[in-house]
């Protein structure tokens, strides 16, 4: 696992209270891990201060897996 | 229209003197102080450095750790208190009609370390507005009774009063009223508050509102004594489940005590002070008389609000005597925050809970710390210094005052057919 991976990992383990088995690439914040409106968008802010990126609201939308936050962040890193 | 008659069916206290209402009681009895130094920060720099916190809480023992990130601490207890009331009321969650019972809930300031931490954090960083989506549902006062109705799934009358240390008071006097009126059968109120926080002490302090007897803080909270300095912050929660008479018996239900009548009023004069003639707690004291239906030589026990504070407390039993008249001093008046210290708005409820369990055992728990009279004070009155007193009790009162001239009483009467 990457880096970048590892770390997105440890941030929804922490905010989300799950375990960590359960958090794979495809899992959906809401529908797998159980994140309501408000653990969504405290998701994006930990990732953008963890990562010192900015993910703009339009953005944030279409980040709703484990790996489309991966992927968002190590694109936004390159 | 014919008012419905209301019981206590339930209790639930989350206490600095006790962590469950048994611990509660217990403590009461044995003049137990919970005042201690504070351990949530550094009180280096602060004037006082003590409070009556909470003690071997752990939210964790609780809840879960996603529940914890989004409770503040007020909330936390609100939770706690109100599920050992609900566990002791017997009320079958699954047989109970939940759109018939409400929660009414009182916190004077609500999630003030919430407020606080995320107000440093924004001030510590490059004014970029980056607040946590969590800030505003768990700073706000009306949150408590919300979770409390999430948990539970009770869809009848829900929000929060806030009239400070009153807030519970008020509370439980509007749950009396809706039960009264026929809007429920069950209603879930008290109060809650974590105030024993940087902000909290800081502010409470700068009103010179606190003691700062900071070398021996278990003998801070001395209401009614000649050297008293200020009140004690406290922090907790404490719950009653209130419930229509008829409902309780139909279901079997022990009952506590009839809920009789409640008062209010307003000073109307300042911010912070009492009025020094005590006009608005005289007024309080006869509008629960009269609400409640109840003559003056009818009540057996007072439990003041009684903070410890120098003027307060001598406006109160000024106020006591002004009502009651002769029988002023055949009344078993206390303040249990000689012990608890002042738990703002979870106050009232805290309060009344000592009250009903006072009249439950026929004994009146101690005002502790006295040791000198003040000679502002009528020395004919009973304050029950230092040592409860056994008392045979048919009806008791519980008074509470908030910063905002808000005055609140309750009267409680022992259960006839």
């Amino acid at each position: 696992m990457s880096d970048i991976a590892s770390r997105v990992k440890a941030i929804i383990v922490d905010k989300l209270g799950v375990d960590e088995n359960e958090v794979v690439t495809e899992a959906s914040f809401t529908n797998d891990l159980g994140a309501d409106s408000l653990d969504t968008v405290e998701l994006i802010m930990e990732f953008e201060k963890e990562f010192d990126i900015q993910i703009p609201d339009d953005q944030a939308e279409n980040i709703s897996t484990v790996g489309q936050a991966v992927s968002y962040i190590e694109e936004a890193k390159k | 229209m014919e008012l419905k008659r209301v019981v206590v069916t339930g209790l639930g206290a989350l206490t600095p003197i006790g962590n469950n209402i048994s611990e509660y009681w217990d403590s009461l009895i044995h003049g137990k102080s919970g005042a201690a130094p504070i351990t949530y920060f550094d009180t280096s720099l602060f004037k006082t450095k003590f409070a009556c916190e909470i003690k071997n809480f752990n939210a964790n023992d609780y809840f879960d750790r996603k529940e914890v990130r989004r409770l503040d601490r007020f909330a936390q207890y609100a939770l706690v208190a109100s599920d050992e009331a609900i566990l002791d009321s017997g009320v079958d969650l699954n047989v109970v009609d939940k759109y018939r019972v409400g929660v009414i809930w009182g916190a004077g300031i609500g999630g003030l370390e919430t407020f606080q931490n995320e107000v440093i954090d924004f001030a510590k960083g490059d004014g970029t507005p980056r607040f946590n989506p969590f800030f505003i549902p768990k700073m706000i006062a009306d949150i408590a009774p919300g979770n409390i109705s999430i948990k539970h799934g009770f869809m009848g009358p829900n929000y929060a009063t806030v009239s400070a240390c009153a807030s519970s008071a008020n509370a439980m006097i509007d749950a009396l009223n809706y039960i009264r009126l026929g809007y429920s059968d069950i209603m879930v109120t008290g109060g809650s508050e974590a105030a024993v926080t940087q902000a909290g002490m800081g502010g409470f302090n700068s009103m010179h509102a606190l003691s700062t007897r900071n070398d021996d803080p278990e003998k801070a909270s001395r209401p009614f004594d000649a050297n008293r300095d200020g009140f004690v912050l406290g922090e907790g929660g404490g719950a009653l489940i209130l419930e229509e008479y008829e409902h309780a018996k139909a279901r079997g239900a022990k009952i506590y005590a009839e809920v009789i009548g409640g008062g209010m009023s307003s000073d109307a004069y300042h911010m912070t002070a009492p009025h020094p003639e005590g006009i608005g707690v005289i007024a309080v004291m006869k509008n629960c008389l009269e609400n409640s239906g109840l003559k003056p030589e009818d009540v057996d026990t007072i439990n003041t609000h009684g903070t410890s504070t120098p003027l307060g407390d001598v406006a109160e039993l000024k106020a006591i005597k002004q009502v009651f008249g002769e029988h002023a001093k055949n009344i078993n008046i206390n303040s249990t925050k000689s012990m608890t210290g002042h738990l703002l708005g979870a106050a009232g409820a805290v309060e009344a809970i000592a009250s009903i369990l006072a009249m439950q055992n026929s004994l009146v728990p101690p005002t502790i710390n006295h040791e000198t009279a003040d000679e502002n004070i009528d020395s004919e009155l009973n304050l029950t210094l230092n040592k409860p007193q056994k008392r045979e009790i048919k009806v008791a009162m519980s008074n509470t005052f908030g910063f905002g001239g808000h005055n609140a009483c309750v009267a409680f009467k022992k259960m006839e057919e």
